[in-house]
C-alpha cells in the first residue's frame, strides 16, 4: 500500500486489573488505518472492541491499563505521550463519540457552553469567537436554528440531536482522526440512517479517517473501508469490507453473517453459533473461538493461530489455513460455508 | 420559576397552620397551671383567679387558640407572663445569637464537608481518604456536647488559648461553631464523596475528558456541580438538625441563645415566648428548606420548574 | 382463511395524563396508542414494529392489563379481557404470557431455577406439586439447557440462557398467547439466533401464538407471519410479511425499511432518508400524524386523519392509512426530497 498511513496500531495490549487477577480484554491487536479511510472494528459483547477504542485515546477507567504495543499515530507513540500532550491531540486531532448521547453531554451546562470549552482549550477562543464557532457547527451537523438550540440544555434535545451536538463538538477542531464508539447503537433506524449519512458526508468533505465501533455488520457494510472482526480480545480477521462479506475465511465471521436475521431476503433457519460469549475472565487457552467453532480440533483447542496472509486480501486468524490443520480437508478446500 | 416559589410559598400555609396547632396543644396539654406558677406558691387563690382570668386562661380552648393564631397573624405576641416584657424584645436578642451559631456552623460544615469529601472521592482508597473517612465516621457519632466539654478541656483548661464561655468576638466563636458544626461536616463528607464517585463514572466526564480538558477542569467543573445536586439537600436537612443541637451547644458554653431561653421558659410555663420562640424556628427551618429547593433546581437543570 | 382468531383489539386507547399546573391538575395527555385495531389468528406470530414513542410497547402491556386501557376493547377467545376484575385477570394470565427484553431484571435472583419455575406452576396451579420437579427439568430441555442446571441460580447464567430461563417460565403454564417484548434484542447476534430458532420451533411443537414486539425489521422478517407498523400511537400499515418487506406502501414504512443498513457492501439501494424526529405523543401532528417527516405529504394531510384501508392490487389483508398511496404508486405525486 501505497497510501498515507494515519494510525498504526501494533500489538496492542490492555488490561483490567481486579483482585491481583488480570482480565485481557485486549490481547495483542494490530491495525492499520490509511488516510481518509474507515475501519470498522466489529465483535460483540467482551470483544474488546470498545475498549480497543478507549486505549488509542487513553481513556480507559481505573483498573484498565495499557499493558504493552504501540500505538502510532503520525508517527507518535500514543502509549508512550506524556499527559499533556496525549491532552493537547484529544478532542483537537483525534476525536471520539460514543454510544449514549443521552448521558454523554453533561446536564447541567448548555449545548453552546460545552463546544466552547472544546475550542477555548485547543483554539483559545474567547466567548463571543466561540458561540460563532459553534452556530456554525451545529449547521454543519444539521441541526435546525442553531441560534436557539445552542443555548439549550442536553435535556431538552432529542437522542438524535444530542448525537448531532456529540458530533459537532467533535468536529469543532477539525479533527484527522474520529474514532465513533457504536454512535447509533442507541438511536432509531430513521434517525440512525441520519446519523450514519451525516458521518459518511462529513468525512468526504473533511477528509477525515474514522474508526468505526460496531456489532452491527449492516452498519459496517454501508460506512467502512476495511474491517477489522474482533473476538476475544484478539483480531481473528482482517480485510476490506468486500472481502468480509464476500468471501469471509474465519469461521467466527462466517457464523455471525450467518446468524443475522436480514430484513431484505428470505433466510427459513439461521444458523447460529453454539453456545455463548466466552467471558473475558476466562478465555480458552487455544483459539478463543475453538469451542464453539463446527470445526475444531486438538490443535485448536490447545494452540493459539498467529494472524496470517491466507489470500492477497484477508489476514485470518485460523489453523485451518496453516500446514499443520488436520482436520476435514474440504474445509480447507472452500473455507466455511456462508447460508446467507 | 417564579411561579415555582409562590406554589411553594402557598404550600407554606398548612404547614405553618399546623406548626402552632401542635405547639398550642403542647403548651396545654402540659401539666401545670401558669397562672400558680406566675402567682407563685403561696399567692391566694384570689390571686390566681385574676392571674387565669387576665391571661385568658378561662376562656374555652378554642378562643384561646384562636386568639394565640390573631397574635401569630398580627405578629404581636403579646408580653411575657413571667417578665412582663413585650416577647419581641425577649427573643430577638437571643434569636440573633443562636441564628449566628447556626449560620457560621453551616458554614464551616459546608466548607469542610466540600473539601473532605472531593479530596477523599478523587483519591479514592488512599491514606487521604481512608483518614478523612476515618474521622467523618468519629465526627458522626460524636455526641456535640461532648465534643464541646473535650474542646473546653483543650483549649480552655490545659493550654488556656480560647475563652471557656459567652458569645460575640471571634476566639468565642470558635469552639461552639466546631461543636456544632462537625456533625453536618462529617455527613457533608460522606454524601459529597459518594455523590461525586457516583457521578466521575457518567458517561460526560468521559466525554470531557475526551475533548482533552486538564482533569482538574474534569473534576471541578464538570462532576462537581452535579456532584452537589443530592448535597444541596442534605445540607437542608441538617440546618433543622443544627436548630435542633444549638440547645446543647448553648447549653455547654454557657451561650445565652434562644435554646436556653427556650428551656427556661418551658420550665416556667410561658406560654407566649415558647410559643413565639417555637414558631419562629419552624419558619427558619421551612423557610431554610424552600431555599434548598430553589437551589436544588437551579443546580438541576433536567427537572422541569412547573 | 379459515383459522380461529384468537386475540381481537379493536380501537384501542391509551392516554397518559400529565399532570402540571398550579395545583397539580391534569393538563394534557400523552396519547401513547390512539385507536388501534388488529387482531391475530391461532397458531401466527404478528410483529409490532415502529421506533421509540410509537406505542408498541404499550400495545403490549395493555393486552397484559400492566396499564387500564382509556378505551377499546380486548376481545381474547371471544372474552373482553377489560370487563374482568383482577381475581378474573389472573386466571387469565395463564394463557396469555410474556418475555421481557432483559431477563435478569424478572428472575428472582434468590430463587434458583426450580424455584423460579415451580412458582409459575404454583399460581396458576396447572401441575401438582409432586410433579413440579420432573416438569420443570422437561421444560428445561425443551428450551435447550441441561437437568444439572435445574439448581442453579440466575446469575449462573449467560444472557442467553437467562432469556431461554425466561421463555421455559413462560411456557410453564402451558400458555396460548405469548408476548415477546424486545425479547433478543439485548441479546449478541450470535446467541439471538440461537433464541429465534428456539422460539420458531417452539411454536410448530405447541402451536403457540406470538405477538412480537421488536424494532429489528431483521429479527421481524425472520420470526413473523405478519406484521404490523406504528407510527406515534396509530397504526400505519399492516400485512402479510412478504407483502410488506417486498411492497411496503405506506411511506414511512418505505422509508423505515430504506434506513436499515444492510449488510451487504455491494447491494444497491435507495436511501429515503427522513427529516428531523419524531413529534412528541403529547400534542401529536394533525391529520396523518406522519405529514411532518413526510416526503409526499400535501394539505389534505395536515387535516384529515387518514383510516386504514384495504388496498386494492396488493395481496389480500394488506391494509395501509395513507391518502396517496394510489398517487405516489402512477407517479403523480413525487417525493419532495
Amino acid at each position: 500500500m501505497s497510501e498515507e498511513i494515519i494510525l498504526d496500531v501494533k500489538d496492542l495490549r490492555t488490561s483490567f486489573f481486579v483482585d491481583d487477577f488480570e482480565v485481557k480484554a485486549v490481547d495483542g491487536v494490530s491495525f492499520k488505518l490509511p488516510k481518509g479511510k474507515t475501519i470498522g472494528i466489529v465483535g460483540e459483547s467482551g470483544s474488546g472492541k470498545s475498549i480497543t477504542a478507549l486505549s488509542i485515546l487513553r481513556l480507559l477507567e481505573k483498573p484498565g491499563k495499557i499493558v504493552g504495543g504501540e500505538i502510532n499515530f503520525k508517527g507518535n507513540d500514543l502509549t508512550k505521550a506524556s499527559e499533556q500532550e496525549i491532552r493537547s491531540i484529544r478532542g483537537n486531532e483525534i476525536s471520539m463519540i460514543f454510544q449514549e448521547p443521552m448521558t454523554s453531554l453533561n446536564p447541567v451546562y448548555t449545548v453552546g457552553q460545552q463546544i466552547r470549552e472544546t475550542l477555548k482549550v485547543h483554539q483559545g477562543l474567547g466567548k463571543e469567537q466561540g458561540m460563532e464557532k459553534g452556530v456554525e457547527l451545529l449547521k454543519l451537523v444539521g441541526i435546525p436554528s442553531p441560534q436557539e438550540r445552542i443555548k439549550q440544555y442536553p435535556h431538552e434535545l432529542s437522542g438524535g440531536m444530542r448525537q448531532r451536538v456529540m458530533i459537532a463538538m467533535a468536529l469543532a477542531c477539525n479533527p484527522e482522526l474520529l474514532i465513533a464508539d457504536e454512535p447509533t447503537t442507541a438511536l432509531d433506524v430513521t434517525i440512525q440512517a441520519q446519523i450514519l449519512e451525516l458521518i459518511n458526508e462529513l468525512q468526504e468533505e473533511l477528509g477525515m479517517s474514522v474508526i468505526m465501533i460496531t456489532h452491527d455488520m449492516g452498519v459496517v457494510a454501508e460506512t467502512c473501508d476495511y474491517v477489522a472482526v474482533m473476538y476475544g480480545g484478539k483480531v481473528v480477521e482482517y480485510a476490506d469490507v468486500k472481502t468480509i462479506f464476500k468471501d469471509p475465511k474465519h469461521p467466527y465471521t462466517v457464523g455471525l453473517l450467518n446468524s443475522i436475521p436480514r430484513h431484505d431476503i428470505d433466510v427459513d433457519e439461521l444458523e447460529p453459533i453454539r453456545g455463548s460469549v466466552p467471558s473475558p475472565k476466562n478465555m480458552p487457552n487455544g483459539c478463543r473461538f475453538a469451542p464453539r467453532c463446527p470445526f475444531a480440533t486438538d490443535l485448536c483447542m490447545e494452540e493459539l493461530p498467529d494472524l496470517g496472509d491466507v489470500s492477497d486480501e484477508n489476514l485470518v486468524r485460523c489453523w485451518i489455513y496453516s500446514e499443520r490443520w488436520d482436520g476435514d480437508p474440504e474445509v480447507k478446500e472452500h473455507g466455511p460455508k456462508r447460508t446467507t | 420559576m417564579f411561579q415555582f416559589i409562590v406554589r411553594r410559598l402557598f404550600q407554606l400555609i398548612p404547614v405553618l397552620l399546623g406548626v402552632t396547632i401542635l405547639v398550642f396543644s403542647l403548651m396545654h396539654l402540659s401539666p401545670g397551671n401558669p397562672a400558680h406558677i406566675i402567682a407563685g406558691e403561696s399567692a391566694p387563690e384570689s390571686t390566681v383567679q385574676q392571674i387565669e382570668e387576665r391571661l385568658g386562661l378561662n376562656d374555652p380552648i378554642p378562643v384561646q387558640y384562636a386568639n394565640f393564631l390573631k397574635d401569630v397573624v398580627t405578629l404581636d405576641f403579646g408580653n411575657s407572663w413571667r417578665t412582663s416584657l413585650p416577647v419581641s424584645t425577649e427573643l430577638w436578642p437571643k434569636f440573633w445569637v443562636t441564628f449566628e451559631l447556626a449560620i457560621y456552623s453551616t458554614i464551616f460544615s459546608i466548607f469542610l464537608g466540600l473539601i473532605a469529601g472531593i479530596i477523599s472521592a478523587v483519591r479514592q482508597y488512599s491514606v487521604a481518604d481512608v483518614s478523612i473517612m476515618l474521622v467523618a465516621l468519629f465526627g458522626l457519632s460524636m455526641p456535640n456536647f461532648w465534643l464541646g466539654l473535650m474542646l473546653m478541656q483543650w483549649f480552655s483548661i490545659n493550654l488556656g488559648w480560647l475563652p471557656p464561655t459567652g458569645w460575640g468576638t471571634p476566639e468565642q466563636i470558635i469552639m461552639p461553631v466546631f461543636t456544632l458544626g462537625t456533625m453536618g461536616a462529617a455527613v457533608i463528607a460522606r454524601m459529597t464523596r459518594s455523590s461525586m464517585l457516583d457521578v466521575i463514572t457518567q458517561d460526560y466526564i468521559r466525554t470531557a475528558r475526551a475533548k482533552g480538558l486538564k482533569e482538574k477542569v474534569v473534576i471541578y467543573r464538570h462532576a462537581l456541580k452535579n456532584a452537589l445536586i443530592p448535597v444541596v439537600t442534605v445540607v437542608g436537612l441538617q440546618f433543622g438538625g443544627l436548630l435542633a443541637g444549638a440547645v446543647l451547644t448553648e447549653s455547654v458554653f454557657a451561650i445565652n441563645g434562644m435554646g436556653k431561653l427556650v428551656v427556661d421558659r418551658i420550665l416556667a410555663r410561658d406560654f407566649p415566648v415558647v410559643q413565639a420562640a417555637v414558631l419562629v424556628m419552624a419558619v427558619v427551618f421551612v423557610f431554610v428548606n424552600l431555599i434548598v429547593d430553589v437551589s436544588y433546581k437551579f443546580l438541576n437543570k433536567r427537572i422541569d420548574l412547573d | 382463511m379459515a383459522q380461529k382468531e384468537l386475540l381481537k383489539v379493536n380501537n384501542l386507547k391509551q392516554y397518559f395524563p400529565i399532570k402540571g399546573g398550579f395545583l397539580g391538575r391534569t393538563v394534557n395527555h400523552v396519547k401513547a396508542v390512539d385507536d388501534v385495531t388488529f387482531n391475530i389468528y391461532e397458531g401466527e406470530t404478528v410483529s409490532v414494529v415502529g421506533e421509540s414513542g410509537c406505542g408498541k410497547s404499550t400495545t403490549g402491556r395493555a393486552i397484559l392489563r400492566l396499564d387500564d386501557p382509556t378505551d377499546g376493547t380486548i376481545e381474547f377467545n371471544g372474552e373482553d379481557l377489560l370487563s374482568l376484575n383482577k381475581k378474573e385477570m389472573r386466571k387469565r394470565r395463564k394463557d396469555i404470557q410474556v418475555i421481557f427484553q432483559d431477563p435478569y431484571a424478572s428472575l428472582n435472583p434468590r430463587q434458583t431455577v426450580f424455584q423460579i419455575l415451580a412458582e409459575a406452576m404454583e399460581i396458576q396451579d396447572v401441575v401438582p406439586k409432586d410433579k413440579r420437579r420432573e416438569r420443570a427439568i422437561e421444560l428445561l430441555e425443551t428450551v435447550g439447557l441441561n437437568a444439572e442446571q435445574v439448581d442453579r441460580f440466575p446469575h449462573e447464567f449467560s444472557g442467553g440462557q437467562r432469556q431461554r430461563i425466561g421463555i421455559a417460565r413462560a411456557l410453564a403454564v402451558e400458555p396460548k398467547l405469548i408476548i415477546c417484548d424486545e425479547a433478543v434484542s439485548a441479546l449478541d447476534v450470535s446467541v439471538q439466533a440461537q433464541v429465534l430458532n428456539l422460539l420458531k420451533k417452539l411454536q410448530r411443537e405447541f402451536n403457540l401464538t406470538f405477538l412480537f414486539i421488536a424494532h429489528d425489521l431483521g429479527v421481524v422478517r425472520h420470526i413473523s407471519d405478519r406484521v404490523i407498523v406504528m407510527y406515534l400511537g396509530k397504526v400505519v400499515e399492516i400485512a402479510d410479511k412478504k407483502s410488506l418487506f417486498d411492497n411496503p406502501q405506506h411511506p414511512y414504512t418505505k422509508a423505515l425499511l430504506s434506513a436499515i443498513p444492510t449488510p451487504d457492501p455491494e447491494a444497491k439501494k435507495e436511501r429515503i432518508v427522513l427529516q428531523g424526529d419524531v413529534p412528541s405523543p403529547i400534542n401529536p401532528p394533525t391529520g396523518c400524524r406522519f405529514h411532518t417527516r413526510c416526503p409526499f405529504a400535501t394539505e389534505m394531510c395536515k387535516t384529515d386523519t387518514p383510516e386504514l384501508r384495504n388496498l386494492d392490487n396488493m395481496a389480500e389483508g394488506h391494509q395501509a392509512s395513507c391518502h396517496h398511496i394510489e398517487k405516489i404508486f402512477s407517479g403523480d405525486l413525487v417525493s419532495k426530497y
